[in-house]
């Protein structure tokens, strides 16, 4: 029986091919470990909870929910958007909160395993894998209180939004790239994460999440350099009905996240060991 | 003797650290941008760091069991965690063949809430196994950890002796090739412990095991090869496994004062020495099964009649090993701030190699109204050539050997 060899040393002679099939092959070694640490989280989190599950999208809610009332009793005037604003509204931070939701995940999830990385061996894509599971879980809630939204406010079914599924995973995905480039450094300082979080609630007003996109000006340029308007835009458009008028920009930043993304997980993969020697855990 | 395969192979191994932990996050940051660059550059000490590991070198076929001994800090555990690749070295290389086991933290990926039995699944899983492998184990899992009754209960409930009961139970379930077992059998009653040794001692045969431990008894039980640490360096290391836990020993002798445990202040001990042997050190050197005079010099202060002397030795650990009660006692009278010495023989001394200490009583009668009692009244050395686990080695020979029947 062929044993596996491995070694340790210093110097890092593999290629980046070679890492990112190694880092692949351990995403698929470890699918029940990832399935394992989704569920022990998950049900951990809400066990001892009596609202449980309601706490998974109340925040958005809440933040959409001022919006509305602001826009409703004319405190401030924004432009319309060719459909409800509520719709609009709560579409908008729902698919907000899965985009920050996604970004920390890495981070969060690294940090959460601190006690069992320094003390034992095990492929920790497991880590990042259990992390999109229970981002997946936590948005399909919302997803369904989407659903329902669609139907309360009439904007009804269309067929595009069976696109929707697409335009969310793309969501993840490119959270998740920028998460897995934040989480080594992320893990050394906590002003990372700090930063990062105080960073996306800014970054949140110029993305067209509670308010449409200006007819021109400076915010017009900001919100149109911002990556993140696309994939919101996209998916709201499939979802609601309306013709995805960012569609290209869209699969353009997709398709540049996907090197991105080898790289994020090779990065990751090869700064564990470095991290945990340094790490408070 | 057929060739055991070589599972671990250390070459060459060193390891540092930064003591301040601002610096070291920096360190971490920079360690970060070389590490993508591939690390060709050879490593110095930075400034507020130092080696936790240098240059350890070692093999290590199936079946062979290393020890590895130090005080707090030597860098065992570093170069333990080294083996099981949660860190990376910075010099040297290590060579590992198969899978690796590690007992380091029991109840790793335990989370309270969840049920034992949730548990069993969530340990399993981190340490590698698959969901069918786990299913086929798990009611041997239970089994063996003994907690079938409080298996469905929260974690967060458990005492810890279940806790590592349960860790231990998951881990023992892997057949590992190469084994790291860092210290995890000084937790749990002695139930647990005998059961880690008993799982130990049949997985051998099919293991390389590294084993570091602060139990001498322990290491020379089950340890081949042994590796004494000192500041990272390996300051002892070779297959003479009693002369490592000789060295380790000898490095905690300090020139520590016997201890007054109790006194009435009716009498003080004076003195205290062996007839014919020199003090090096503080210790007494005498060879195994030698006879030994006692002298014990006291002065007596309140008595009237001369105390009942018994003495009990300890060993480096503060087990208590043996009694000695001296035969011919009398209660003579004595003069008040007279010195008086007491000498005791001891008959073959059968006491293992190893460092003992005596402790010195007077009281009036045996085991009754103790007026002085003195640890460390003397120190021992007992010489011989076998280091053995235990206080006593008895004196024996093969008397025959003779054949029955045929077969």
């Amino acid at each position: 029986m062929q044993l596996e060899t491995k070694t340790y040393q210093k110097e890092n002679n593999s290629n980046i091919v070679k890492l990112i099939k190694e880092s692949f092959s351990d995403m698929v070694s470890s699918r029940f470990l990832a399935k394992q640490l989704a569920l022990r989280d998950i049900k951990a989190q809400y066990r001892q909870s009596y609202l449980g599950i309601i706490w998974a999208f109340i925040t958005p809610l809440t933040t959409a929910f001022v919006w509305i009332i602001l826009n409703k009793t004319g405190t401030i005037t924004l432009t319309d958007t060719g459909i409800p604003y509520p719709i609009y509204a709560f579409s908008g931070t729902l698919l907000w909160s899965i985009i920050t939701e996604s970004i920390n995940s890495p981070m969060s999830n690294t940090k959460g395993a601190g006690g069992i990385l320094s003390k034992i061996n095990f492929p920790k894509e497991a880590l990042l894998v259990s992390g999109v599971y229970k981002l997946l879980f936590n948005s399909a809630i919302k997803i369904v209180l989407l659903l329902v939204f669609l139907g309360i406010f009439g904007v009804g079914y269309h067929s595009s939004l069976l696109l929707f599924p697409l335009a969310f995973l793309g969501a993840i995905f490119f959270g998740t790239t920028i998460g897995l480039f934040i989480t080594p450094i992320g893990m050394l300082y906590n002003d990372i994460a700090k930063i990062i979080s105080m960073g996306l609630g800014f970054l949140m007003y110029v993305t067209p999440v509670v308010y449409a996109i200006p007819k021109e000006g400076l915010m017009k340029t900001l919100m149109e350099a911002n990556p993140l308007t696309p994939i919101i835009l996209t998916a709201r458009d499939f979802a609601v009905g309306q013709s995805p008028e960012y569609l290209i920009y869209y699969l353009w930043t997709i398709l540049a996240c996907i090197p991105l993304f080898f790289v994020g997980l090779v990065f990751y993969r090869i700064s564990i060991p470095i991290i945990v020697e340094r790490m408070s855990a | 003797m057929e060739d055991n395969e070589l599972l671990v192979k250390v070459e060459n191994l060193s390891k540092k650290f930064c003591k301040d932990l601002k610096t070291s996050l920096w360190y971490g940051v920079k360690d970060l941008y070389a590490n993508v660059l591939g690390n060709k550059e050879e490593r110095t000490l930075r400034p507020e760091e130092f080696w936790a590991v240098k240059d350890i070198n070692f093999e290590l076929r199936r079946g062979e069991c290393l020890g590895l001994i130090g005080h707090n800090g030597a860098g065992k555990s570093t170069l333990l965690k080294i083996l099981n690749g949660l860190i990376n070295p910075d010099e040297g290389k290590v060579t590992i063949k198969g899978r690796v086991g590690a007992l380091i933290e029991l109840g790793a990926g335990f989370n309270g809430i969840l049920s034992g039995r949730e548990n069993i699944y969530n340990n399993g899983a981190v340490l590698g196994f698959t969901k069918k492998e786990i299913d086929a184990k798990v009611e041997e899992i239970i089994n063996f950890a003994e907690i079938r009754e409080f298996i469905d209960m929260p974690v967060k409930n458990y005492s810890s002796g279940m806790k590592v009961r349960l860790g231990f139970a998951v881990a023992a379930q892997m057949e590992p090739d190469v084994l790291i077992i860092d210290e995890v059998l000084a937790v749990g009653d002695l139930g647990f412990v005998l059961k880690c040794f008993k799982t130990i001692d049949t997985i051998l045969p099919n293991t390389a095991i590294v084993f570091v431990s602060h139990s001498m008894p322990m290491i020379s039980r089950i340890c081949s090869q042994i590796i004494l640490m000192e500041n990272g360096l390996a300051n002892f290391q070779g297959e003479n496994v009693s002369r490592g836990i000789d060295l380790y020993y000898h490095k905690f002798i300090t020139q520590e004062d016997s201890q007054v445990v109790f006194t009435d202040n009716s009498i003080e001990l004076k003195q205290a020495w062996i007839e014919g042997v020199k003090e090096v050190n503080g210790l007494f050197s005498i060879p195994w099964a030698s006879e030994i005079v006692l002298h014990f010099t006291i002065r007596n202060k309140k008595l009237v009649k001369t105390p009942f002397i018994s003495l009990a030795i300890y060993d480096k650990e503060q087990r208590a090993v043996a009694e000695v009660i001296p035969d011919n006692q009398e209660f003579k009278n004595i003069e008040k701030d007279a010195e008086i010495n007491f000498s005791v023989k001891v008959n073959k001394l059968y006491l293992s190699k190893g460092i003992y200490n005596i402790t010195f009583t007077a009281s009036e009668d045996i085991g009754f109204n103790v007026y002085y009692k003195i640890h460390k009244a003397v120190t021992l050395k007992i010489e011989h050539d076998k280091q053995i686990w235990t206080p006593f080695l008895l004196e024996s020979e093969l008397v025959e050997v003779k054949k029955i029947s045929n077969v």
